[in-house]
């Protein structure tokens, strides 16, 4: 039960994304992202797609014919924007603005473009890779 | 079982419609303050903030609402007050240590969490998981169905003003916290089911224990159907309240019992099975109209057909073992580390530096009480995950509530907001 | 404050209020306020995560926070004298935190329930108050993740028992600052496996 996955350049995402709806798929599931920057190596690219830092993940689903479809748009750090895909999915919503709140990356013509999770004076995006997971040290008073 | 029905309209004009519509308030959430600091100044309507401090919000949702006396007309709900990092905290853990941290999301059903988590990392190492584990899992799984819709059961009551429907679904909740005590040996975040299998086999006498709960419990529930099901305030209450189509629900990604209550048939259990689903019987529960007294009957029923599959999981539990026996990812037994050094290095080094799993990318979903809980990871080939993502129902079904409350009366928001029954921790992760 | 013997226990027992010897029960003012403080505490709702499900799991059937007065959880803050701070409190909910406690009448109480609560718990992280008494004074620090209903209510009896005695107010009135006391955790100590009574 592995699902399709289809890499897709950012440009054709909105055709992609409808001709898929037309196929019956009736949901967006999930809109995420991948930040890697640190990863080490990634080989499960094909040759014709240029790695990026950010990669948009969206998981569609198809009720007739039950099956996923993974959607993997490379996003390059120096314009981190996707066109957003709330006209096709009015659902993407709160999805998108999570990625946008935590990734830092723009959705085009997002009705809500605010920061959904952190406090609306936050700065930075938590789930970059270059932004500290903030842990502080812990004190053991006992063995002191 | 018919094939679900897919002939809705499109999602295009569903989008249009919403926008036409509006029932969203885009606002910032400080404007939501100021806003209502100047009610008064306009006599058409005014923004009223609901939470996140508030009895019947379930936890830390806040609700800014605009309202024309005691009607709603555009809402937005504003989240992150809940905000714990966990998707940031995982990518720290190794992979036997993540189940403790997601399991903490969905604190009403922690088992989905810790099930959609384990699937994942089994996929990335190709695991094929023991047939008794499988049967473990499901077991647990439907134990935590009926505790978490007995929770459902209690709050929605008490939200409603039926407050003794509270010490009804307790007494019955306690009961099946009993048994998950029992066998995972706490009542809540039990960290039981790992990658690889569970944490331990099921103790002696579980048998009885389990055949004692599903004995027990349908009379219980038939005691909610005399509070509850008959009874006009109730029914008055909640019927034709917060009515939501299929079509807006598949456009909004909406799963679980807000889109069964459509009488639209999607039951990822039995629609794409997992685990041994495909072969146990049980029926999926769908309504009709979609308002909030489906969504009660729905996880009412819902308890009663995970009854029936906890008495076919008893038939048919295979005997063998609990965790896949595979030295990369399974600790040795406690009693070989008494007797063997290489054991005790073993046992240590798995449970300190975690086992490597392969480069790769997947996504897991699992039926959850409120709808689908997937979880997308992205290995780098390391001991801990380089992204792990969870897919919270609670999350995306919330962006139905602005299109339930359309229209409604306030006391009515209060009704919506429980028979979504958000689990705010699975929201804002 | 211990209070005088109204009568024959045993006569108490077997004809309720007929057996008592007189009506009436003096003491003093001071220590009588004392004593109802600590049976009429009231807890403002304030559950946050995992914990505030076993908070109200204390208010069922089973482990009934009624016998102790505090069944009757205020929704205002003005009407409660103690916040049960039950589950993490992240960076966005910290200020509304604040904001509800000096909302509360004095004198009041804060339990700090569960080890996310008290010290962040295993959420060291940018999103997670590394424990609630940077932001208001804790009296009494519940341990467990969550902890069990046992150790809550173990956690409100050592409160009601430092209010009985006076040594909680009288320190506050000095410095501010909260009591800090920990308990231990008591769950999981049945022995019985699973009870259902049909």
């Amino acid at each position: 039960m592995s699902d399709s996955v289809l890499h897709v350049p950012r440009e054709e995402l909105i055709e992609t994304v409808s001709g898929l709806r037309d196929d019956g798929y009736v949901s967006v599931l999930d809109v995420t992202a991948v930040d890697y920057l640190e990863h080490p190596g990634r080989t499960d690219l094909p040759p014709e797609t240029t790695p990026e830092r950010f990669e948009l993940v969206v998981t569609l689903i198809s009720h007739a014919a039950p099956g996923r479809v993974r959607l993997r748009v490379q996003v390059p750090a120096d314009d981190p924007t996707v066109p957003t895909l709330f006209d096709l999915y009015p659902g993407t919503e709160a999805l998108e603005r999570e990625v946008a709140d935590m990734f830092g990356i723009v959705f085009e013509g997002h009705p809500d473009p605010t920061r959904i999770l952190m406090p609306p004076d936050w700065e930075g995006h938590p789930l970059r890779k270059d932004f500290a997971v903030g842990r502080i040290p812990v004190q053991f008073k006992a063995t002191r | 079982m018919s094939a679900p029905d897919t002939t809705v309209e499109t999602a295009t004009d569903e989008a249009v419609r919403r926008r036409e519509d509006s029932a969203v308030l885009r606002i910032g959430e400080d404007d939501g303050e100021r806003l209502e600091a100047e009610a008064g100044t306009s006599d058409t309507s005014m923004v009223m903030n609901m939470g996140p401090q508030h009895p019947s919000t379930h936890g830390v949702l806040r609700l800014m609402l605009e309202m024309e006396g005691e009607t709603v007309m555009r809402s937005k709900p504003v989240i992150g007050y809940l905000h714990t990092g966990m998707e940031k905290t995982a990518e720290t853990l190794t992979y036997l240590q993540g189940p403790t941290n997601v399991t903490r999301m969905d604190y009403a059903s922690p088992l989905f969490s810790e099930l959609a988590f384990s699937m994942a990392t089994e996929a990335l190492l190709g695991l094929e998981l023991p047939p008794r584990a499988t049967w473990i899992r499901m077991l647990m799984c439907e134990l935590n169905r009926i505790s978490s819709h007995l929770l459902f059961q209690a709050t929605n009551g008490m939200d409603i003003g039926a407050v003794s429907m509270m010490i009804y679904g307790w007494r019955e909740r306690e009961e099946a916290l009993r048994l998950l005590e029992t066998i995972t040996g706490l009542r809540m975040n039990h960290n039981y089911i790992r990658p690889g299998g569970v944490a331990a086999d099921l103790p002696d006498g579980w048998r009885d224990e389990v055949l004692t709960l599903i004995d027990t419990l349908p009379a219980r529930l038939n005691e909610f159907d005399t509070l509850l099901t008959g009874q006009p305030i109730y029914r008055e209450r909640l019927q034709g309240v917060g009515v939501i189509n299929t079509a807006e629900c598949l456009a909004l990604g909406v799963t679980g019992p807000i889109l069964r209550s459509t009488g639209y048939v999607w039951d990822l259990r039995r629609d794409m099975p997992y685990l041994a689903y495909d072969q146990v019987e049980f029926d999926v529960v769908v309504g009709t109209y979609g308002d909030c007294f489906d969504r009660y009957a729905i996880r009412l029923n819902e308890i009663r057909e995970s009854i029936r599959i906890l008495a076919q999981i008893l038939d048919q539990m295979p005997s063998g073992d609990y965790r896949v026996q595979d030295k990369k990812v399974t600790p040795p037994p406690r009693a070989r580390i008494d007797e063997s050094m290489e054991a005790l290095i073993h046992h240590f080094k798995i449970f300190t530096e975690g086992f490597k799993v392969p480069a790769g990318e997947v996504y897991a979903a699992v039926e959850s009480p409120r709808g689908e809980l997937g979880c997308y990871m992205v290995s780098d080939g390391s001991a801990v995950p380089y992204r792990m993502h969870i897919r919270g129902p609670s999350f995306v079904n919330l962006q139905t509530l602005p299109h339930l409350m359309q229209g409604g009366m306030v006391a009515d928001a209060v009704a919506i907001i429980s028979s979504v029954d958000p689990i705010m921790g699975e929201v804002d992760r | 404050m211990k209070l005088p013997l109204l009568g024959d226990p045993e006569a108490i027992l077997d004809r309720g209020l007929e057996g008592v010897d007189h009506n009436f029960v003096t003491g003093k003012l001071e220590e009588l306020v004392k004593w109802s403080r600590a049976r009429s505490c009231w807890p403002a709702t304030f559950g946050l995560a995992c914990c505030a499900i076993e908070m109200m799991a204390t208010g069922g059937a089973h482990y009934d926070l009624a016998r102790y007065g505090m069944e009757v959880f205020r929704a205002s803050p003005r009407q409660a004298d103690l916040m049960i701070v039950a589950g993490r409190v992240s960076q966005k909910m910290a200020p509304i935190l604040r904001r509800i406690y000096d909302q509360m009448m004095e004198p009041k109480w804060v339990i700090s329930m569960g080890v996310c609560a008290s010290s962040g718990g295993m959420f060291n992280n940018y999103a997670i108050v590394q424990g609630v008494d940077q932001i208001v004074p804790v009296d009494v620090y519940a341990p467990g993740c969550p902890p069990g209903p046992e150790t809550l209510m173990h956690a409100i009896l050592t409160l009601h028992e430092k209010i009985t005695s006076g040594e909680l107010t009288q320190r506050r009135e000095e410095t501010g600052a909260g009591a800090n006391l920990s308990v231990s955790q008591q769950d999981g100590q049945t022995s019985t496996g699973v009870v259902i009574r049909t």
